[in-house]
């Protein structure tokens, strides 16, 4: 690594840091705040020196690495989006989005599954199977609004959230009754790669056909979500509901009807997150742990952000993969699991909101 | 509405935009208006709010051992101003919340524009055409002004989930025609300024003045303030109450409002009711209400 190639990007990471720090510091002035964020920004501008001296080093290697983690990451943001729309909505963090991930996933593999044993060719199977998981994740988000949400109306978050715990146990359980728990292979995408940029780099750039299917659905339905909330009536209604049930019942909002679309939004998304992730390692239970990665994305993120969700994803998606192999060389491996949530609690301490979630000041 | 024929003040009624008010309405204060119909236009009123518009008979509500409305009955008339008052726990805000659907009374029977119901539901009473305002001020409070309000449209946008989703078309049309009725009223209220602020930073008295404009923008036929003028100073109750009169008197718009300053009370009210731990004391006009020993009594405590 030669001298020149550490100082520049070193010197980009440091006036980056800076910049970070003056922009995140917000209105906070108390001396230990101060060096918890001088300590962060240094430890920061390290990582992307390092980071960027390594990637003039090889930049071929870097942009496979970088993009890898960028496409994995839309992987989470898509988890963490339907978190984000149910917590914008209802003011619930729910907890069984995990599940419905599975649910989700169980339902469309063994209806797919069974078509196919039927002798049904794929171009019909394909559309009945994800037809049925839909009308599976209507009927849960019927379920779960008539008989978990509506009899807690107007009560307090975390009682919400600890009814959506009750709800995961059940519908994990149930899933696995009905569908069975193995492991379930599912094919909906090509999953080869392509090699990308051979001409500029020795050896190309590897990239998964699959990654980026499932970026191109994320973001489709990012910018669909996106703009449905914010133009329109029910969108509307969906804000209202999330920032106070009582003066949206009085303004004629139906708040049943309003959940149940959530729901089901949130079920639909959890279905597009189960194609993608089934595909890429099987439908099976230990899916349901893929919430616990959207958890860090949405710290990051902000727990009431669309774009927050993906960006979030990005950033975790792309930063652990770049720490597990940069980082890893030096210190070891098994970065990749723990290093979502140290970016989270570094968020935390300097922006506790997250990057795009609402600073909620409460007049009292 | 052959009411209209009497109205005292306005030679525009009932059917007149909000865009019109704030010229005529702008620097005057609640003297003014009144001064301008006086004692004379309260007996017209009277004559004019004859039909009863929501009718409360023998309503019971309790919350486990506690009794907060026992054995209420009262009328609103079309119309009319019609004051809540009483000492503080007294049953009214459950009062309102009983007429809004919020709370089910144990007993008695509530009569909306001749529909008789046991209990009112909150989608039924904002649908057929109660819309209300809150002792603490419940806005939207990461929306704007100009969403908080259009959500008071919410009702009157019939377009289908599908439609909207489309983006274009009827359902856009329709978005724009409800913004221009919004937009109206945002000048009705003078808060042009701070239309698109998410409401949760506004002071107090904006953020109560953009509730009245959600509840208006459901063109409600039976409006509820729950203390529209609590913790305002003397500027922005004239303001507040300069409103309120206008939206009686030139949109036609019933109002029941609860209200602590005496003074405001009497000034705009056709009839007063009086609670006094969740028991009727007294019903009648201002004047009636002020001399009825039983209401001093019940604000000044009993001498013995």
């Amino acid at each position: 690594m030669s001298g020149l190639s550490f100082a520049i990007p070193g010197g980009i990471g440091a006036v980056l840091a800076g910049l970070m720090f003056v922009l995140l510091r917000g209105d906070r002035r108390s001396v230990v705040d101060t060096i918890v964020h001088v300590a962060l920004a240094a430890v920061t501008a390290v990582f992307l020196g390092y980071l960027a001296s390594r990637a003039i080093d090889n930049p071929g290697g870097f942009l496979e690495i970088l993009v890898g983690g960028l496409l994995s990451g839309v992987l989470y943001s898509l988890v963490a989006l339907g978190f984000v729309l149910i917590f914008k909505a209802s003011g619930v963090f729910n907890y069984a989005q995990g599940a419905m991930v599975l649910v989700a996933g169980l339902a469309l593999v063994r209806s797919l599954d069974y078509l196919t044993g039927l002798g049904v060719a794929n171009i019909v199977a394909i559309p009945l199977a994800i037809l049925f998981s839909g009308a599976v994740m209507a009927l849960c988000a019927f379920v779960i609004e008539k008989w978990v949400l509506r009899p807690l109306l107007n009560q307090d978050g975390l009682t919400l959230f600890m009814s959506t715990i009750g709800a995961t146990f059940v519908l994990e359980g149930l899933a696995q009754m009905v569908f069975g728990s193995g492991v379930y292979p599912l094919r909906l995408f090509p999953t080869d790669a392509w090699i990308l940029g051979e001409g500029m780099f020795p050896g190309g750039i590897l990239v998964n056909k699959l990654d980026v299917w499932g970026g191109l659905i994320a973001a489709i339905l990012v910018v669909a979500l996106a703009a449905f909330f914010q133009y329109t009536k029910t969108g509307r209604a969906l804000r209202a509901v999330a920032d106070d049930h009582a003066a949206a019942q009085s303004v004629g909002i139906p708040i049943s009807w309003i959940w149940f679309i959530v729901w089901l939004v949130a079920g639909i998304v959890a279905l597009v997150a189960a194609t993608v992730w089934g595909t890429k390692l099987g439908v099976q239970f230990s899916i349901v742990f893929l919430a616990l990665k959207a958890l860090p994305v949405l710290i990051i993120g902000g727990f009431t952000s669309v774009p927050g969700a993906i960006v979030g994803g990005l950033i975790v998606g792309a930063g652990e993969k770049l720490a597990e192999i940069y980082l890893g060389e030096l210190i070891g491996g098994g970065i990749e699991y723990w290093f979502a949530y140290v970016l989270a609690l570094a968020v935390l301490l300097v922006r506790p909101q997250g990057l795009y979630g609402e600073k909620i000041i409460e007049r009292i | 509405m052959s009411s209209n024929t009497v109205m005292p003040v306005a030679p525009a009624a009932g059917s007149t935009a909000a865009s019109t008010q704030p010229a005529e309405a702008s620097g005057l204060a609640v003297a003014a208006a009144r001064a301008a119909g006086g004692a004379g236009s309260r007996e017209d009123r009277a004559r004019r709010t004859g039909e009863v518009i929501l009718s409360v008979e023998n309503v019971s509500l309790s919350f486990g051992g506690v009794r907060a409305i026992s054995d209420v009955s009262f009328d609103i008339r079309k119309g009319e101003i019609r004051a809540i008052i009483g000492p503080n726990g007294a049953g009214k805000t459950s009062m309102l919340n009983v007429i809004n659907g919020f709370y089910f009374p144990q007993q008695g029977v509530i009569t909306f524009k001749g529909e008789k119901r046991r209990e009112m539901r909150p989608y039924f009473a904002a649908s057929s055409g109660i819309s209300r305002t809150f002792q603490n001020v419940a806005l939207f409070k990461g929306m704007s002004t100009l969403d908080n309000m259009m959500a008071g449209r919410t009702l009157k946008m019939q377009r289908g989930i599908l439609w909207q989703a489309l983006r274009f078309g009827p359902a856009v049309n329709e978005e724009m025609r409800h913004r221009e009725v919004v937009e109206k009223l945002i000048d009705f209220l003078e808060i042009q300024h701070i239309r698109k602020v998410p409401v949760g930073k506004l002071p107090y008295g904006l953020q109560k003045r953009v509730e009245l404009g959600r509840a208006l923008a459901m063109e409600p036929e039976l409006l509820l303030l729950d203390e529209p003028m609590a913790g305002m100073n003397l500027e922005e109750k004239e303001d507040m109450s300069r409103f309120i009169i206008t939206i009686n008197q030139h949109l036609g718009t019933t109002i029941a409002l609860i209200e602590h300053d005496m003074g405001v009370v009497m000034d705009l009210s056709d009839r007063v009711v009086v609670l006094e731990y969740g028991r009727k004391i007294a019903d009648g006009t201002p004047d009636q209400v002020k001399a009825d020993p039983k209401v001093i009594d019940a604000y000044l405590g009993v001498s013995h």
